[in-house]
């Protein structure tokens, strides 16, 4: 079978958009067809007159990936066409948990059987690292940057999960590019539940976060690995799954590896900020029964 | 096929116009209505809906989408799928649309959306006046406007014809006045649907989203393509000018009804003085023609019906004999102090052959009622620009000093 997102794309070396969406559609299979919001996947993917994509795919504006999808369903089911067609809208996380908030919310509401991926990868890093709802506590953004007085973001991130759930969303799940299997796995079984679900994939950025494009992986299992992103699963609300982390890293094992953390190793009262940050950790093991 | 057009008379029926809009939109068979509530367009989504709920539109999704946004970005996607595609606003909604319009026009997706024009905020106000439509001038879609109920009903049908025409492939704004026409219960023929069939075939794209043939829809363009892309839409548009006529055309020899194509004209053959202006008031104006006609004043009415694209010829064609030019106008565009209809037919004379002085006045902004004295009025400002030439240019309508 050829490759549904084709070699050759924008993308930088060990970029995360590509890996995301790669399992993605490894997942949903070329039955299906992407909606993306304007971004870094877009914009690698599509420079007219090239395309990487060997599905159907549409782009239309920033904030309105998921009204789309909803028009795409609705259409398909109009017309008789939806048959066992994967609509898939996956977009960033500027343009899900902030700017495209509402558009998604009223797609959940409506109950379109969709299912959106938030490619997380924590901040607006098309337009060159500035802070979205999704940048953790502590980074250095380029609108959150550390400086004499300021340890950089001083929001945790939005819990978008829980939003949608709220949502009353039949499937709602973290996942992470580092874990191909699982990745795979949660949106196959996304696609495949009937109704709105929602696929959340925290994904490291090479150039926006500030390592090695060799470590993109590294750096995704290390998120897990300390616990400051859990791996987990909500079916109809309830908690069905989490991963387990038999022995939890330390955050500075992840943070380190960073430049947008590096301040919190150079500065004054950074070891208070990694406390901070490790308590984080703590609270999602405990949350999700992780141990 | 020949038909009887006087029989039509005997199946009219009164019903308010917003109800003959959502009955033409039906009657074209939408596959998917997305739409969010606000005055005066309320009454057509809530026709629409009881049509829906009374399974009388079939094959048809109803989105009831939590903002303007939502209506109009859902029909990018639905009508990319090959969906027939219709929505409707006003004002506040049509401005929140004003990003995804220019998206829908560059994508080249026909979409029907109708306009019930009102006033924009601040203040707020809910009342008629063009501001709303006419502030999306430039984002790429077809801009027509009706003049009565019955009109406003054809339009869509119209809309759809042009807007699918293969060499056009633009999305349309089809205007009525809101509350004037919107509200008001007036006799009219309900289209019949399989007349309407015969002239609207089913919407077949040449591309659409399909697993089977999967192609990429908004790519990003740069400097090296985004010209053409542009250009290509100002094509579209050109060619629209006959398609606009043709589906005129088309309509009248089916259905026995015209309204004009880009323009109609009234009394204009033999006019010293002619008043342009679009939807409504154009009714107001035919009345005023009629009284000072039996005066002798040789007055008629330019009824605009396409905006956009903007009939340049078939004014310049229509006015060339008058020797005064009045617009009407129901929007400014503030820092200038004129209309759109003024500037704009004012412009597209300049550097031809027709050198005629031009007026305007904007005139019934937030639903201001434009009483027939207030016509007669603008006559006589006419008629001294015919003995001594224009000393205003363009100016306010039946302001109230008082206030000021």
């Amino acid at each position: 079978m050829k490759p549904l997102l084709q070699a050759g794309h924008r993308g930088c070396a060990g970029c995360c958009d590509a890996i995301a969406a790669k399992f993605t559609l490894m997942a949903a299979g070329e039955d299906c067809i992407v909606v993306s919001p304007t971004g870094c996947l877009e914009v690698m993917t599509t420079p007219y007159p090239e395309s990487s994509w060997n599905v159907p795919f549409i782009h239309s504006l920033f904030e309105n990936n998921a009204a789309v999808a909803s028009g795409i369903e609705a259409a398909l089911k109009a017309k008789g066409e939806f048959g066992n067609t994967k609509i898939i809208a996956m977009g960033g996380d500027g343009a899900t948990l902030d700017i495209g908030m509402r558009s998604i919310s009223g797609a959940f509401e409506r109950g379109h059987d969709f299912t959106y991926v938030c490619i997380d990868n924590e901040a607006y890093m098309n337009t060159g690292v500035q802070r979205s709802g999704a940048t953790p506590f502590a980074a250095s953004t380029t609108t959150s940057p550390a400086g004499k007085v300021s340890f950089g973001n001083i929001r945790p991130k939005k819990n978008m999960p829980a939003i949608m759930v709220a949502h009353g969303s039949p499937y709602v799940t973290t996942t992470s590019i580092g874990y191909p299997k699982d990745m795979i796995r949660k949106v196959k079984k996304a696609v495949d539940v009937e109704g709105p679900t929602y696929v959340h994939a925290h994904s490291p950025c090479t150039t926006g976060w500030g390592f090695d494009t060799s470590k993109t992986i590294e750096v995704a299992k290390l998120a897990v690995e300390t616990c400051l992103w859990p791996l987990y699963e909500m079916e109809d609300g309830e908690l069905t799954k989490a991963k387990k982390i038999k022995n939890p890293k330390p955050v500075e094992d992840y943070l380190k590896m960073q430049r947008r953390f590096k301040h919190l190793f150079t500065m004054e009262g950074g070891d208070e900020m990694i406390k901070k940050i490790q308590a984080l950790a703590d609270a999602n093991i405990e949350k999700f029964g992780l141990q | 096929m020949k038909r009887n057009f006087e029989d039509d008379k005997k199946n009219m029926v009164v019903v308010e116009g917003s109800y003959a809009v959502a009955d033409a939109v039906k009657a074209c068979r939408p596959n998917v209505i997305s739409a969010y509530p606000i005055t005066p367009q309320t009454h057509i989504v809530e026709d629409l809906s009881q049509f829906i709920a009374d399974g009388e539109i079939p094959n048809c999704e109803y989105l009831n989408v939590e903002s303007e946004f939502s209506a109009i970005s859902a029909l990018v996607g639905s009508s990319a799928a090959g969906a027939r595609s219709y929505s409707a606003t006003t004002s506040q909604g049509l401005e929140l649309m004003h990003e995804v319009l220019f998206n829908v026009a560059g994508m080249r997706l026909p979409v029907v959306m109708t306009v019930v024009n009102r006033a924009v905020s601040a203040p707020i106000n809910i009342w008629n006046d063009q501001q709303d439509s006419i502030s999306q001038r430039d984002t790429g879609w077809i801009q027509l406007h009706a003049e009565d109920t019955q009109e406003a009903a054809d339009m869509t049908a119209q809309a759809f014809k042009i807007a699918e025409d293969p060499d056009v492939m633009l999305p349309v704004l089809a205007c009525m006045d809101g509350f004037i026409l919107s509200h008001v219960y007036e006799p009219v023929i309900l289209l019949d649907e399989d007349l309407v069939a015969e002239y609207l075939p089913a919407f077949e794209p040449e591309f659409k989203l399909d697993p089977k043939n999967p192609k990429t829809f908004g790519a990003f363009a740069d400097p090296h393509s985004y010209t053409e892309f542009r250009y290509l839409q100002q094509q579209a548009m050109n060619k629209a000018l006959k398609t606009i006529e043709d589906a005129a055309d088309e309509f009248y020899d089916l259905f026995g009804r015209h309204y004009g194509g880009l323009i109609d004209t009234y009394e204009t053959e033999d006019a010293d003085i002619i008043l342009m202006a679009m939807g409504s008031i154009v009714g107001t104006i035919k009345d005023v023609v009629d009284k000072l006609r039996a005066q002798g004043v040789k007055v008629g009415v330019l009824k605009v019906r396409s905006f956009r694209p903007f009939p340049a010829e078939a004014i310049k064609n229509a006015i060339k004999g008058a020797k005064v030019i009045v617009a009407l106008d129901k929007n400014i565009s503030l820092g200038l102090n004129e209309g759109a209809l003024f500037t704009e037919t004012k412009g597209s004379l300049y550097n031809t052959n027709v050198n005629i002085p031009i007026i305007g006045f904007m005139i019934g902004h937030g639903g201001r009622d434009i009483p027939m004295s207030t016509m007669e009025a603008i006559v006589d400002e006419a008629k001294k620009v015919i003995d001594s030439g224009i000393t205003v240019e363009s100016q306010f309508t039946d302001l109230k000093e008082e206030l000021l």
